[in-house]
């Protein structure tokens, strides 16, 4: 070894970049002697948790990957299912929550820009983003800061690429307050049979890294902030302001460049593989490569384009800038492909070739400053059990009471719609472009799933208009009250969103968003949820295709909900008929579909009223949600419902209310007794479980919905107003109420005055 | 009748354009490197964040070699349709007036909106009927038209003010609720609505089209 023997980094160095003394001692073990600067970099990195999932990894493999339409799964950069027409969807979701926890804007911006560059990086060209949200109450302005932030940085960076964002999810709740999270999802499509492996191959083949220039941006970003609890993050000048320079910086239009010279080159076949720079920088990206190819690497830290004179060969490897591929090539194609990256003005440079050596080596202007085998930095990082505990007592604070139990189901109504879990996302969703790309059949709140047609601006002819529909979500709260059947409620949930607009689920990704697995009541959550997740999917039988996870979220304040968040994508046959939400025409006869059970139990009304979190959740009937699913899906596709209308937060009542406002035109309900006498009005109205659906249409057509799945007609659409009116066969228990459309509308409309 | 649509780094709405202009006639990406302008009959300067829209929005695209044809073609009379950051990119190089300032809501905003059409006796408006409402998505957070008291004065007079925000649809606070302006000539057009994003029911409307429909009666009335 060439250079800084003399002053070889120790135990604390260690420590501090985040590696335990038995992680720093089995690193000298597999080195043979105590690592250098740059090797101690790379390993502390790359056996991070957020590279290595050394506490999630055992669990995962417990996980459903495989089905009929899975074209690529869990490992490569993005998972990818078969939609027909010899196209594939790529799609994942990924998140950054503790960069978006410290700055904002730029956190999320660039958590769009890392999922955008997953899709890429496996041939597909992006075609739709989703975000999932998760911030403090929006009274706290702490919340109101990162949600603003955030929010704007998704859309400067989504809407500057072209890339159209057309679904998501935000919720408010106090064990977010510090540590926000965002989760950012992308779909991609590719011909079937082209999607690109990121597996470095051909001894002697070039190595060639592309796009922005190598700063000494986010330095540590994978470990020292994603993989540690987050302390003083509201950046007074404490640690959360001290983390900023571990924070990238994003450009849009380099991606956007980046994003076009990848698939020209794609295009031309001039690649033998290709892979993203995103967390660990070229440490992760080489190493990966190498590592699925079970070949070596030279990487020669001279020949990368910097963006700042005088950077340590360490730094170069760590460094997290944005907006950056790698790609493996061979050696007679170099030249077309600089033309390439000359084209789009992207920087192209060979920095290293593939050996046969299985070693990761490091060259300064070939002088060697790091060699380590692949085999351990990417696969031999410990892997940890967790140790389960479920905790005794609350793990988490009543929420403050902002209702009284003693409100009437009018003022139930009217704060429910109100509430910022439940009010119109339209001022968030107006700051992103819904449309670009002409693909867009199904825009925010026209209906449960956002629905983009296969082929772009696909009119003219008569003929079937095949389409993907997709959808995201993930409830921390009920999650935190029962992590096993929360979780499974968030998939069937997806499920049932799909249904809704007429499409099959074929496959899911997720984000575990937890908070330290190191702790006894963290590892339960985490391994109940997981065991909800995999029992859900194999149950709706949608294999998972990849994911992410982000654990140590949480700071001085303590954990955050356990946030599984589910993003789901199916197919339906043809676009002309994708379901509505909105009710549609007056006379229609509105019906319930399913059967629906609700309870108050960790509902947005027990919420509300200040209720503990129960503890667990009642069981689901998976088997009679997926028959109400089917039912719908059917329907939908037959073309027979006006409108559809999954049955969610807020209950019958608030579902109701929404089918009113996104048609525009009221509806006139009544509830037989036996729907709510065993349980009450106020559950009936506004509680909550899976697997009701609400739909509307021609008297007659409702009649034939189903067999075997329960359909209840309950009134009609039509008027200015919509009305409930319960039985009064008991005495005290009477309910009717009667609201307008533009009191609805008011209370709905009440997340404006965030942005105004 | 061919259109040829312009692309430049960062252009995002580019291929959309290109698919609702060959709607109603062929059409062709033109890369901003290039001069030549492969014999299109009509050009248009498509939406996006040309160049990062760094500096300014269109300042930099309107130097491309590109648009040097550009304003040539205009000077011969050519029709040139601007959308959006083509709007912007068109005000910077001067071949129509004004300017485009941040939005009054100061955020992004993409929305369906209802235009109405002023002047139907221009090249772009002419399958419209004066007075017709058209259902068209904007979304662009630097879209508030601005221009001098008298030169709104003179346009507003001579029928170059052809497109406005239908009551309550001016989100972006556009002096006299301006959504699109054409040159003196009448050739060059620029809006901050998407006309390529209404082109078809599935994905909204159809009623953008006839912006489309109007330059090709144009062109080939003029070739006639």
């Amino acid at each position: 070894m060439a250079s800084e023997t003399s002053t070889l980094p120790t135990l604390e160095d260690a420590l501090t970049l985040g590696l335990t003394r038995e992680e720093y001692e089995l690193v000298c073990e597999k080195q043979g002697r105590p690592p250098n600067q740059l090797e101690l970099a790379m390993y502390s990195l790359l056996w991070s948790e957020h590279c290595a999932y050394k506490h999630s990894r055992k669990l995962l493999r417990t996980l459903p990957t495989e089905g009929p339409h899975v074209v690529m799964g869990p490992g490569e950069n993005a998972g990818a299912v078969d939609v027909g027409g010899g196209l594939a969807c790529a799609f994942k979701v990924e998140s950054h929550n503790h960069p978006s926890a410290v700055e904002p804007f730029q956190g999320a911006a660039t958590g769009v820009g890392g999922i955008l560059r997953d899709i890429f990086a496996i041939g597909a060209r992006p075609i739709a983003v989703l975000d999932s949200l998760r911030f403090g109450e929006p009274s706290g302005a702490r919340a109101r800061y990162l949600l603003d932030g955030a929010v704007s940085g998704i859309g400067h960076y989504g809407n500057s690429i072209g890339v159209p964002t057309v679904g998501g999810e935000v919720y408010f709740e106090q064990p977010y307050e510090q540590n926000c999270l965002v989760n950012a999802m992308a779909l991609g499509l590719a011909p079937r049979d082209e999607l690109m492996s990121s597996a470095a191959a051909g001894h002697g083949n070039l190595l060639v890294l592309f796009g922005a220039s190598t700063g000494r941006d986010g330095i540590g970003g994978a470990s020292v902030l994603a993989s540690a609890e987050l302390a003083g993050a509201d950046g007074d000048g404490g640690e959360g302001a001290d983390m900023r320079p571990t924070v990238q910086v994003g450009d849009p239009f380099a991606e956007k460049k980046l994003l076009e010279c990848s698939l020209e080159l794609l295009e031309r076949g001039l690649l033998v593989s290709l892979q993203d720079l995103g967390a660990a920088g070229l440490t992760s990206s080489a190493s990966e490569m190498a590592s699925k190819g079970g070949v070596g690497m030279d990487i020669d830290v001279a020949e990368v384009p910097l963006r700042e004179p005088h950077m340590e060969p360490f730094e170069v490897m760590v460094s997290e800038s944005q907006e950056r591929m790698l790609c493996v090539i061979e050696p007679g194609k170099l030249d077309a492909v600089l033309a390439v990256c000359e084209k789009w003005e992207v920087l192209g440079a060979a920095i290293g070739r593939v050996t046969g050596t299985q070693r990761m080596r490091v060259l300064v202007g070939g002088e060697l400053v790091g060699d380590m085998a692949v085999s351990a930095l990417v696969d031999e990082c410990p892997l940890y059990d967790l140790h389960p505990l479920k905790p005794t007592g609350p793990l988490y604070k009543p929420p403050a009471a902002s209702l009284s139990l003693d409100a009437t189901p009018r003022e139930m109504l009217l704060a429910l719609l109100a509430c910022p879990n439940l009010a119109s996302r339209r001022p968030l969703f107006e700051q992103y472009d819904a449309i670009v790309q002409s693909r867009t059949v199904r825009r925010p709140e026209q209906a449960d799933a956002a629905v983009l047609a296969l082929h772009p601006a696909p009119g003219g002819a008569d003929g079937p208009v095949p389409a993907l529909a997709v959808s995201i979500d993930g409830n921390g709260r009920r999650v935190a009250a029962d992590p096993y059947r929360g979780t499974l409620a968030a998939v069937l949930e997806c499920a049932s969103n799909l249904a809704c607009v007429g499409a099959e689920p074929l496959g899911t990704t997720n984000n575990l968003n937890f908070g330290n697995p190191e702790k006894g009541h963290i590892a339960w959550q985490l391994t109940e949820s997981v065991r909800g997740l995999g029992d859900a999917c194999r149950a709706l039988d949608v294999p998972i295709v990849g994911g992410n996870v982000s654990l140590y979220n949480e700071g001085a304040t303590g954990p955050i909900y356990p946030t599984p968040v589910i993003g789901m994508v199916g197919r339906l046959p043809d676009a002309r008929r994708a379901g509505r939400l909105g009710f549609a025409a007056a006379g229609d006869e509105i019906a319930l579909v399913g059967l629906l059970s609700p309870s108050l139990a960790a509902s947005e009304l027990a919420k509300l009223c200040g209720q503990q979190l129960p503890d667990g959740l009642e069981e689901v009937d998976i088997d009679a949600v997926r028959a109400a699913q089917n039912a719908v899906r059917e329907a939908v596709r037959r073309g027979i419902l006006a409108s559809a209308h999954d049955i969610a937060e807020g209950g019958l009542a608030v579902a109701l209310a929404e089918c009113c406002l996104a048609g525009g035109v009221g509806a006139s309900v009544r509830l037989g007794d036996d729907f709510w006498q065993a349980i009450g009005p106020a559950a009936a109205l506004f509680g909550e479980g899976p697997g009701g659906f609400l739909v509307s249409g021609e008297r007659d057509a409702l009649r034939g919905l189903a067999e075997g799945v329960p359909v209840r007609a309950i009134g009609t659409v039509g008027g200015d107003q919509l009305r409930i009116e319960i039985s009064e066969t008991i005495a005290g228990q009477s309910v009717a109420m009667s609201v307008d459309l533009n009191q609805l509308d008011g209370a709905h409309g009440a997340l404006g005055e965030l942005f105004a | 009748m061919k259109f040829g649509v312009l692309q430049f780094p960062g252009s995002c709405d580019d291929v959309d354009a290109l698919l609702a202009a060959r709607r109603v006639g062929d059409a062709e990406l033109l890369w901003h490197g290039e001069r030549d302008l492969g014999g299109a009959d009509a050009i248009v300067v498509p939406g996006g964040f040309s160049y990062g829209d760094y500096l300014r929005a269109g300042a930099i695209a309107r130097f491309s070699p590109v648009m040097e044809s550009v304003i040539e073609f205009a000077g011969d009379g050519g029709l040139v349709l601007g959308i959006c950051n083509g709007f912007q990119v068109l005000c910077e190089a001067q071949l129509l007036p004004g300017a485009l300032l941040g939005n009054a809501n100061r955020r992004f905003t993409c929305r369906q909106l209802a235009l109405e059409v002023v002047n139907a006796d221009t090249a772009f408006t002419r399958a419209c009927v004066g007075g017709e409402e058209l259902s068209v998505p904007a979304k662009h957070s630097w879209g508030r038209y601005y221009a001098e008291p008298e030169t709104l004065r003179a346009m507003e007079e001579s029928g170059q003010v052809v497109l406005r925000y239908a009551p309550a649809q001016n989100f972006n606070g556009s002096l006299h609720d301006i959504a699109g302006v054409c040159n003196e000539a009448g050739n060059v057009f620029g809006l901050m609505p998407h006309p390529e994003h209404a082109v078809e029911e599935l994905t909204g409307s159809t009623d953008g089209l006839k912006i489309f429909q109007s330059m090709r009666l144009a062109v080939e009335g003029a070739q006639v």
